[in-house]
């Protein structure tokens, strides 16, 4: 069914672009510039599924992407685990870990709910400052051998960056999936009145867990791959909460609720925030360029770019989402 | 431990700044951090140029936050009171960017501190520092000032109408927009004022504020929304939390243990301990 919309092959080839530069005269600056960029998609699109989809927001949606490059490390170093498995599973564990969280604090509304989110990374970000097995603040490394079954650091790296990318497309597609489906219909209800929701019959707290769950996997597979491919992790890196926020700032500027609003807003936030840190005189603005970016979008345009192009192009609707 | 009760008195005055903006126009004020980071900066500076008797610099602190309150009320937050949460989340959280990135620019983020100390009082085996005497007894002070204004005045009396109900109050011929400016405005000039007293205290930077405004919203949820002086009691519960745990356990566990809290709290009494059971 999924098939049928041509925004799936949008994606396809997207991803494809991003596979197809670096490797092209195996440009290792453009390949590290793009999976910054990837990172970022990945973060606001499973964190749209929260804002734009449910309507419910989530200040410390890092702390997905946190915990899943801890637990990753800790199995592929400590454990000496394969990659793949272990970012998988760090996945899966963090997705148990949120939805336990989530029973927790999904029964909280609107505001509340998003204090709590708070709440809970920094929680997290003191419970890891402080736990043993993980190195308390000074983190974990990553000893050189871990890359050997890869084939050496050189082809880990292109290795990881192949498998970001395919996260970047998963994160992308199960999106459209999610809007596109039944499942997705009972978020949106949840978003427009929670409580007409229920009396339609929409398990709202069910739903809400899931999503929530949902929404950690696929960040904590990134974060898996991404402190693996930098070979160290400490809190202040892993539960960086200016980089959850920066998410939310992404996000709004793409447009909250459509999948490629997500991806743009991503791309280009990424983009805009690397060119401010280099740039000599800038540099120490990016944080009030970026919040006024923020306070325009939030004043006039709450459709973000994609709810400009929508209102330009109507058509443009049926195609990308 | 008493050390600890004097400095929740601070926390309960930052607290009721944020507690007064969400209780009556439904904003949550993700600016409070950088408002009260401010504060302290406020503080620093003027004491650098005067170097009188810090106490009396709140003064101009007070009046310089209603000011600026105002400002960024019409700048950020009018035009999103009574549309969705999300909308004025982000709206404050912007603002509060652009404060805490200008910050960085000009006094990057190491710590200052406020030199200027009271002579302490010393009662059998224990000295507590004039600083944290004063700063409680102003704390205290400005409470209670402000619950008097609440309640006694013309103006106060309109701040809490238009809590109550917003379109009736605008029947009874109260402005709510006035009010709205005005109780913005004080709510900042508490935010300020607590960073201003929490500064003759303890070193800080610019991003000390992140710190404060998540206590202040810990004991925001302790005390239930709009009840100003319930957020000063609350803050002393939680300054004495703090003083009773630290000599246990490393200080590092400390965040942990107000985030859980504030967790459960939430979870378990949505209207706070002091606040009445909703009825809707």
């Amino acid at each position: 069914m999924i098939l049928r919309r041509p925004f799936f092959y949008i994606i396809l080839v997207i991803a494809a672009l991003f596979v197809y530069f670096p490797l092209h005269g195996n440009n290792v600056s453009l390949r590290e510039d793009l999976i910054l960029v990837a990172i970022a998609i990945i973060l606001a699109s499973n964190l749209n599924l929260m804002i734009g989809y449910t309507g419910y927001v989530n200040f410390g949606h890092i702390v997905f992407y946190g915990l899943g490059g801890y637990v990753g490390l800790y199995l592929a170093t400590v454990r000496g685990w394969n990659l793949v498995l272990s970012a998988l599973v760090a996945g899966l564990v963090v997705s148990l870990c949120a939805l336990l969280f989530g029973l927790a604090i999904l029964r909280l509304r609107g505001a509340y709910f998003a204090l709590a989110t708070i709440g809970i990374l920094q929680a997290v970000q003191a419970f890891v400052s402080n736990f043993d097995p993980w190195g308390r603040s000074t983190g974990m490394y990553l000893s050189f051998e871990s890359y050997q079954p890869l084939g050496g650091a050189m082809r880990a790296l292109w290795i990881t960056y192949y498998l970001i990318i395919a996260v970047m497309a998963l994160s992308m597609i199960l999106s459209l999936a999610i809007k596109n489906s039944k499942f997705g219909l009972g978020l949106f209800a949840i978003r427009e009145d929670e409580d007409a929701a229920v009396v339609l019959g929409v398990n709202a707290t069910v739903y809400k867990a899931i999503i929530y769950s949902v929404s950690a996997f696929l960040p904590a597979v990134a974060g898996a791959l991404m402190f693996y491919k930098n070979g160290m992790i400490d809190p202040s890196i892993a539960f960086e909460f200016m980089m959850s926020l920066e998410g939310i700032v992404m996000l709004m500027l793409g447009g909250q609720g459509a999948v490629m609003g997500a991806a743009l807003g991503g791309g280009l936030y990424e983009k805009l925030r690397s060119y401010l840190l280099t740039s000599p005189t800038l540099s120490n603005f990016h944080l009030v360029i970026a919040g006024g970016l923020l306070l325009l979008v939030v004043l006039f345009a709450p459709g973000g770019l994609i709810g400009w192009f929508y209102r330009l192009v109507p058509r443009a609707r049926k195609v990308i989402e | 431990m008493i050390d600890g009760l004097l400095v929740g008195a601070v926390y309960g005055l930052a607290a009721m700044g944020l507690s007064l903006i969400w209780g009556v126009m439904d904003v949550i004020n993700l600016t409070h951090g950088s408002m009260i980071a401010l504060g302290m900066f406020a503080m620093y500076l003027l004491f650098a140029a005067l170097t009188i008797n810090a106490y009396v610099l709140l003064l101009p602190i007070i009046v310089a936050g209603l000011l600026l309150g105002i400002v960024v009320y019409w700048m950020a937050v009018h035009w999103v009171v009574g549309r969705s949460m999300l909308m004025s989340l982000l709206s404050t959280f912007a603002v509060n960017m652009m404060v805490i990135g200008i910050g960085t620019a000009i006094w990057s983020t190491s710590p200052y501190n406020v030199n200027f100390t009271l002579p302490g009082i010393t009662i059998g085996a224990y000295t507590f520092t004039g600083n944290h005497i004063a700063a409680a007894i102003s704390s205290v002070v400005i409470a209670l000032a402000l619950q008097l204004f609440l309640y006694q005045t013309r103006t106060g009396k309109a701040i809490r109408a238009v809590a109550d109900n917003r379109e009736a109050a605008e029947l009874m011929g109260i402005s709510s927009t006035l009010v709205l400016t005005i109780a913005f405005g004080i709510g900042i000039a508490l935010a300020m004022t607590s960073g201003a007293l929490v500064s003759t205290l303890f070193p800080f930077t610019i991003l000390s504020g992140a710190t404060y405004q998540l206590k202040s919203f810990v004991v925001t949820i302790l005390a239930g929304l709009g009840k100003p002086f319930g957020a000063l009691i609350a803050g002393v519960l939680l300054g004495l939390l703090e003083g009773v745990v630290t000599p246990f356990i490393a200080v590092s566990w400390i965040p942990l243990i107000e985030f859980g809290l504030f967790v459960v709290v939430l979870v378990a009494f949505p209207q706070g301990i002091f606040g009445k059971r909703a009825t809707a």
